[in-house]
């Protein structure tokens, strides 16, 4: 497999020198683009070692030329301020291990330090992800919420907007059950229902991943 | 009106209408039998000619390939033998050059190692003094007697002391001279030593002249056998070529695995020097440096072999000054010596890149500072790695000498092929004329078949007529059967 392989490079070689299409052809690899947005409401800060678990392993993950961006959710998310820490990955295999490396650091001092919000503003963490992403344009788009996904907004906050999701791939991770999803496991139901309705209508993939044993296909195809 | 009730003849009774068609049909169809017969006669043998010559052409061609085949493997033993030839020639010329050139020398040294013995022989033949004959007459002089005289006593005292010094004399004169003798002949020896060694030089110089002489007898004839274009050299040179064909296409097998290896060592870390996301038609831009790398050795190695006179896949560096073939020699030499220690340095970096990337995961999943401590054989791995990328660039310049074979054994081997799909495609279409000629007749038989009613009332009537007259005349005369007579007519001309 791979001696055709490297045929295969070499035929290519050889019609490109023969075309003389080097110009033409010079295009960047597909790359990966990660939003991640972790909740920080409430008692769900306690599950912020999960996260970390989490960023380390789209860390390991991810590739030079690739995006990756922390951003915590809480009373108002859409803004840049609520992002924890955000990165291109350099070409260079050994300046993007550096960066991984500060990156990492960055977000234990975060978890450190983190205090509790009233709210919780998935939305605007979502519509800030969008943006992010879209600005990055990168050739497979990822939003990571590490949320129970259950939104609390503050008076005066309007979040009742269509979502554009079109070519991103949703993926709710750890979303806890409430003690009032025990006592009606409906609500815990509706609530899912209700954020992969607003996803896929919004053009977007959705998945529920909770068991974080399991995290190999949480970016999808690379 | 359907189309249906146009053929219902009769409403109502559908199986008289059918009868009646199939009365219309055949009536029709025995009228029209002679034209029908004729065009499809005719269309078989269109078909079956058509087949005859594509066919014939198909041979025309097969046997042309064949010749040409034959011509061009002559061509490439001929030029193969004369190659061989003049390698053997070569090496005649080299051995004269070497071991003949200097034959005045030897011959000289020869002389000089003659001359020296014929000297010492002669100086070992001279005379020596002649033995001592002294001792009777000391002898003699001891026995006289003094008769008392002590005077006489005195002068015969003398006498016997003074020969007895004589004697003695003459015995030292005597050793010395043969001790003398004997040095002589002594030092011949080693000349006689030389002399043999020179001539042991020489019988090995005449043999090993002998021994190519024959060698080049051997291919002499086997250059001649091709000239005159024999079929035992043409097969010979055939199997040669088959053979040379599945033995390049398995070195070259394993140059590519080869070339494989070395693609893996070092195009990881090109992307440290072009980057790891650039494309270029879907191919990273390190994987193409990294091939480009390795086809640069490559024609390195190709121009090296070519300019030592290994291979001869470009005429053009053959035929280059001597002078300025060995400079492109140690310039190709030189480039495949950088480009080899780039490969060993990316072999490096390549471990170097490993061995980050280890830390790094180790940091980020088990959540602590991974020191990254590498174990003590990790040096091994890494001067293996890098080894191979220094090594392997040269081992892929020796690609050349297969490459050649396979060149040159593929046009054969091509050929051979060419000429057993001619062959091929010369028997479908036999095969399809003949099928097209035999069909022709099948089809006439199966149309009198499907008129077999109207032929039997026409053979009826026929023998009806002819019994009349023979009644009459009583003449005898077989009734004859006008559908048969038709179709073995239709056959007869055919066959």
């Amino acid at each position: 497999m791979k001696a055709l392989k490297f045929l295969a490079l070499t035929a290519t070689l050889l019609a490109v020198s023969i075309t003389g299409g080097c110009d033409k052809a010079d295009t960047v690899a597909p790359t990966r683009g990660v939003y991640m947005l972790i909740d920080t409401s409430g008692t769900y800060t306690n599950e912020l070692k999960k996260a970390q678990t989490i960023i380390n392993f789209v860390l390991a993950k991810l590739n030079p030329g690739d995006s990756f961006a922390v951003a915590s959710i809480n009373t108002g998310s859409f803004t840049e301020k609520d992002i924890i820490d955000k990165v291109t990955f350099d070409d260079r295999p050994s300046m993007a291990n550096a960066q991984k490396r500060q990156f990492r650091e960055t977000v234990d001092k975060f978890v450190k330090t983190v205090k509790p919000s009233a709210y919780t503003d998935v939305t605007g963490g979502i519509l800030q992800a969008i943006e992010y992403l879209n600005e990055k344009d990168p050739g497979h788009k990822t939003i990571l919420i590490f949320s129970d996904l259950k939104q609390e907004l503050k008076k005066g906050y309007v979040r009742d907007i269509p979502l554009q999701l079109n070519g991103f791939d949703v993926v709710a991770l750890n979303v806890t059950k409430l003690h009032s999803d025990n006592v009606d496991p409906r609500e815990y139901m509706n609530r899912l229902e209700t954020w992969r309705k607003r996803v896929e209508s919004g053009g977007g993939s959705w998945r529920v991943v909770n068991d974080l044993e399991r995290l190999d296909n949480i970016l999808g195809p690379s | 009106m359907t189309f249906s009730d146009v053929l219902l003849i009769l409403p109502g009774h559908p199986a008289i209408s059918v009868i009646f068609w199939v009365i219309i049909l055949a009536v029709s169809l025995y009228l029209a039998r002679s034209p029908a017969h004729g065009a499809i006669l005719s269309l078989s043998k269109v078909l079956h000619h058509g087949f005859r010559i594509a066919a014939h052409s198909t041979r025309l061609a097969e046997q042309k390939l064949t010749q040409r085949n034959r011509e061009v493997l002559l061509a490439a033993g001929r030029e193969a033998s004369e190659r061989i030839v003049e390698r053997e020639f070569d090496r005649v010329d080299a051995t004269v050059r070497r071991d003949l050139a200097g034959y005045p020398a030897l011959q000289r040294q020869l002389s000089e190692q003659i001359l020296s013995i014929d000297e010492d022989y002669k100086q070992s033949t001279e005379v020596p003094p002649a033995p001592p004959g002294w001792l009777k007459a000391v002898e003699s002089v001891a026995k006289i007697p003094s008769s008392g005289d002590p005077m006489v006593a005195n002068i015969l005292g003398d006498i016997h002391q003074s020969l007895v010094k004589a004697q003695n004399s003459a015995i030292d004169e005597y050793r010395k001279s043969s001790h003398e003798r004997h040095m002589l002949l002594k030092r011949m020896m080693p000349h006689w030593r030389k002399l043999l060694q020179v001539l042991g030089q020489v019988d090995k110089s005449v043999n090993s002249l002998i021994e190519r002489s024959k060698t080049i007898d051997r291919h002499m004839d086997e250059y001649e056998q091709i000239t005159k274009g024999s079929d035992r050299a043409v097969r010979m040179l055939s199997s040669s070529s088959i053979t040379q064909f599945f033995i390049s296409a398995f070195v070259l097998a394993i140059a590519i695995g080869g070339a494989v290896i070395n693609f893996h060592l070092i195009a990881r870390p090109m992307s440290e020097m072009v980057g790891g996301t650039s494309m270029i038609m879907g191919f990273k831009t390190a994987n193409i440096a990294a091939l480009v790398i390795i086809l640069v050795e490559i024609a390195m190695g190709l121009f090296l072999m070519e300019s030592l006179r290994i291979t001869r896949l470009f005429p053009v560096i053959g035929a280059l000054d001597d002078k300025i073939r060995v400079r492109m020699v140690y310039i190709t030499f030189a480039m495949l010596f950088c480009l080899a220690g780039i490969e060993a340095g990316l072999a490096y970096m390549r471990e170097i890149l490993s061995q980050s990337d280890a830390a790094l995961v180790a940091y980020l999943m088990e959540n602590k500072q991974a020191n990254a401590a590498a174990p003590q054989s990790r040096w091994i791995t890494t001067a293996a790695q890098m080894a191979m990328g220094f090594i392997l660039p040269f081992a892929l310049t020796f690609v050349a000498i297969p490459l050649e074979s396979f060149v040159h054994s593929l046009r054969t081997v091509l050929g051979l092929i060419g000429v057993g799909l001619l062959r091929a495609v010369e028997f479908v279409l036999r095969l399809l004329g003949n099928v097209s000629r035999y069909a022709g007749i099948m089809f006439v038989q199966i149309y009198d078949l499907l008129i077999f009613a109207p032929l039997w009332i026409e053979r009826q009537v026929k023998g009806r007529a002819e019994s009349e007259p023979e009644k009459g005349t009583s003449e005898k005369k077989k009734p004859e059967r006008g559908g048969q007579e038709v179709g073995t007519a239709a056959v007869g001309g055919q066959s």
